[in-house]
């Protein structure tokens, strides 16, 4: 059995409370990055998401996890909206698959 | 393109052709491995841009309703209602195996407790605004646990098809073409050594010949003298 967290701001994720998630609020990109590190190694949680406006700082933490089959980090917009990670991310996915983008890239 | 560093004899040749062999099925195999792997992943690909943008459309939606119920309500009151959640979500992970690459397979199992519902406080004290707003989310959810087993899947079989490719184009543009070279090479050296004999041999043929003239070119003059 696995949980699932969400990390975000305060006022992104507390709505993720009253579904049954596990959510913690992190006020800065420090905290939400020693968070991350923290659930990835309890081990328990299968899927994180994060909130756009830290997970664009944070491709370092999704290079690493990205070939493992746990956690599925996965970015999902905030409050103050998309900043176009989780499309870039599956861009990216295309291009090192395919060698170049041809699903994404007449939308910009 | 180099050849390998090895003796030009028949047995190497034997092991290079069978090595060649095995080096151009196994090319084929991952080649078609490859294509099949495109295709499903392309296929994902699709599905996967337009999940995410529906649920990134739908979140923002949520956003939007959770935004106009902290407005009505105090925030204090607010973090209260969503404090204890009514349902926990565990989910389970069994893995697929899709092309021999295992993905993770996501389901999961809201516990509820009994008879309640999604909302986890007493509507006395809170606005609609907020029903609306964590029911629309309740909603959201499956199709934002659907979008994580799928971009995991793309990026798992993105690393896979990294991989394949790889190898088939080692396989042909190293791997094949040095085998062959080198099969080529020792062919060459054999059918030169095979050459080399032949005129040795007819060379030595000839001196025999020449020798066993004098022989016998003695031999007459000999007998002639005898018979004078």
């Amino acid at each position: 059995m696995y949980k699932i967290g969400v990390i975000g701001d305060k006022q992104s994720v507390s709505g993720f409370l009253a579904v049954g998630l596990s959510v913690f609020p992190c006020e800065d990109l420090e905290k939400a990055k020693e968070t991350l590190q923290k659930l990835i190694d309890k081990n328990e949680y299968a899927i994180v998401y994060i909130t756009e406006n830290y997970c664009k700082e944070m491709s370092q933490e999704f290079e690493k996890y990205k070939d493992s089959q746990l956690p599925a980090i996965i970015p999902i917009p905030g409050m103050d909206g998309s900043y176009g990670v989780g499309v870039g991310r599956s861009k990216k996915a295309v291009e090192r698959a395919v060698g170049v983008d041809i699903i994404y890239g007449n939308q910009e | 393109m180099a050849r390998m560093n090895v003796n030009p004899t028949r047995m190497v040749l034997t092991s290079l052709k069978r090595k060649l062999t095995v080096a151009k099925r196994g090319h084929k195999l991952m080649k078609d491995k490859r294509d099949e792997l495109m295709k499903q992943f392309l296929e994902l690909a699709r599905e996967n841009k337009v999940l995410r943008e529906s649920v990134e459309k739908e979140l923002m939606e949520v956003y939007g309703s959770f935004a106009i119920a902290s407005a009505v309500m105090s925030p204090q009151l607010m973090s209260e209602a969503l404090m204890y959640p009514t349902q926990g979500v565990d989910i389970d992970v069994s893995s697929k195996n899709v092309m021999s690459v295992n993905v993770p397979v996501f389901a999961f199992t809201a516990e509820e407790a009994e008879g309640a519902n999604i909302y986890p406080y007493g509507f006395a004290g809170t606005s609609g605004e907020l029903d609306s707003a964590v029911k629309s989310l309740s909603r959201v959810f499956p199709r934002m646990l659907e979008l994580a087993g799928k971009e995991k899947q793309a990026d798992l079989m993105a690393q896979e098809i990294e991989k394949t490719r790889r190898r088939v184009n080692a396989l042909e543009y190293v791997m094949i073409p040095r085998l062959t070279e080198t099969i080529r090479y020792i062919r060459m050296k054999l059918d030169e050594n095979e050459r080399g004999n032949q005129t040795r041999l007819m060379k030595v043929k000839d001196m025999m010949v020449q020798a066993a003239l004098i022989e016998r070119r003695k031999e007459t003059e000999k007998a002639l003298e005898e018979y004078h």
